[in-house]
């Protein structure tokens, strides 16, 4: 098999997950019970990357003319596998305790949005717009990774280091977040399941060049995108 | 022309309505009740693309106490919440408020991106009637409507029929109707949309580029009720098709 081979492209549908990190959620503690939210959410708090947000890495992002920033969401993916029986027999029970079980691999993302400070309804037009959602060339398998909880992501901006994001930081570890999104809907062999991003998550301008790297994992390469004006 | 895609004799195929019937491609006809429905899309390359609305006729919007929106609310669908025609959807158990909501489906035809009000009908490949079930007690005010109340398994049925634009005059002028156990409890027409099919494609394509076979579901009127498993629900949309589905539990 040559490398063109294994060139990652999502074969399902993307989920992401808003709110999954302690953090992000600590920063949000105080407007939770406030309207509109009245509360903390119950259940994972979803989203969808539509088919025209992909955007393999090496591409460019088309910047809205209106739009000052982009904010970047750097996560990973895991991709349901086609061994998911264990995931429909295991459906509002106790979960398979191996996450090779469901998951086939894991792929860098970078989850772009149109920054917004509402919640409320759900993001299309802040996180459905073409090109939104970059994916790393490579997915990785877990037989070779592992459990996310040890994953470490840096962002870098026009080279300069502007996050680090811990992944055994997460509200909902990935065993847990599959389980109860599979409490409601079941995923299939293909589909992405985002982990979430972490707080304080960079913003890049028209002419900024964005890298995701997996420091100590280089199987997961770089992802990288430069932000374009978008054509009139 | 009325398109649709079934089950039958160990295959899918794709069939079109004929004297009653279901004409196969490969020339077979057999009954109505003889096959398996599915929803009645080709299928894609990637991930379908399926935007549905809430809140789009005012007096739905009344009946949940919101206040008209100013723009389009609009979320996101995943494929595997699709079901065909004559299937069964899954109430949890435990819940009090499982409502159907009966609504004109549009299928793209095109690659649509910046697409203008005038030119939209263009971009349209055809009609079909979804059945967008939300389960109301798993409502949380976080992207709200949050995907546990609407992308469920089982809980968008999609059909019978793909229905050819040219077989449709005018689709903002089509009467709704859902029937439970042969009850009329919900009608409407599609004339009464706040925001219209036409303006619906020029607001999605200025952001996003829709593709053949995405789907936009274009919001529900008034009047939805409790559905029980066992309960026969029917939603109706004039010229397009009654689509048939029947409540039951895992």
């Amino acid at each position: 098999m040559t490398n063109r081979d294994l060139t990652y492209w999502p074969q399902g549908t993307v989920y992401g997950t808003l709110l999954n990190f302690k953090a992000e959620r600590a920063a949000m503690a105080a407007q939770m019970t406030e309207p509109p939210y009245k509360s903390a959410p119950y259940a994972p708090v979803l989203f969808i990357k539509t088919a025209n947000t992909f955007n393999a890495s090496g591409g460019v992002v088309q910047v809205p003319a209106k739009v000052p920033d982009i904010e970047i969401g750097a996560t990973f993916g895991m991709v349901i596998g086609t061994n998911n029986s264990a995931i429909q027999s295991n459906r509002a029970q106790a979960a398979p305790e191996n996450i090779a079980n469901w998951v086939a691999g894991f792929v860098l993302m970078n989850d772009l949005s149109i920054p917004h400070a509402s919640f409320f309804r759900p993001p299309v037009k802040f996180k459905c717009l073409d090109g939104f959602l970059g994916f790393g060339s490579q997915m990785v398998s877990t037989e070779l990774v592992g459990n996310p909880a040890r994953f470490k992501l840096e962002v870098r901006i026009n080279g300069v280091l502007k996050q680090s994001i811990d992944f055994s930081n997460l509200h909902r570890d990935a065993l847990t977040l599959l389980n109860d999104v599979n409490e409601f809907m079941t995923l299939q062999a293909g589909d992405v399941l985002m982990l979430g991003t972490g707080a304080g998550r960079p913003l890049a301008k028209v002419g900024d060049r964005i890298d995701i790297s997996a420091p100590s994992l280089p199987a997961f390469g770089t992802l990288s995108h430069t932000l374009v004006a978008e054509a009139s | 022309m009325k398109h649709a895609r079934v089950a039958y004799a160990g295959a899918i195929h794709n069939a079109v309505e004929s004297d009653g019937q279901l004409l196969l491609a490969d020339g077979r006809r057999v009954a109505q009740d003889a096959v398996v429905w599915l929803p009645p899309l080709l299928p894609v390359l990637q991930a379908r693309t399926i935007l549905a609305l809430g809140l789009n006729y005012a007096d739905h919007a009344k009946e949940l106490a919101f206040k008209a929106p100013d723009e389009p609310l609009v979320f996101v669908k995943g494929q595997a919440s699709l079901i065909g025609h004559r299937a069964l959807t899954h109430r949890p158990t435990g819940v009090k408020f499982m409502h159907y909501e009966c609504e004109l489906a549009v299928v793209i035809g095109k690659t649509a991106k910046r697409v203008k009000h005038d030119d939209a009908y263009d971009f349209i490949a055809g009609y079909t009637v979804a059945n967008d079930y939300a389960i109301r007690d798993y409502l949380e005010n976080w992207y709200r409507p949050n995907l546990r109340v609407k992308n469920r398994d089982t809980c968008t049925p999609l059909g019978p029929w793909l229905v050819d634009t040219t077989d449709i005059t005018n689709p903002m002028a089509l009467k709704l109707q859902t029937t439970v156990n042969g009850k009329v409890t919900q009608s409407g027409n599609t004339a009464d949309m706040i925001f219209n099919v036409p303006f619906l494609i020029e607001y999605f394509s200025s952001f996003m580029t829709l593709q053949p076979g995405d789907l936009i579901l274009t919001g529900t009127p008034d009047g939805v009720v409790d559905c029980q498993p066992g309960d026969v629900v029917v939603t109706e949309i004039e010229h397009v098709g009654a689509l048939i589905n029947t409540i039951d539990t895992l």
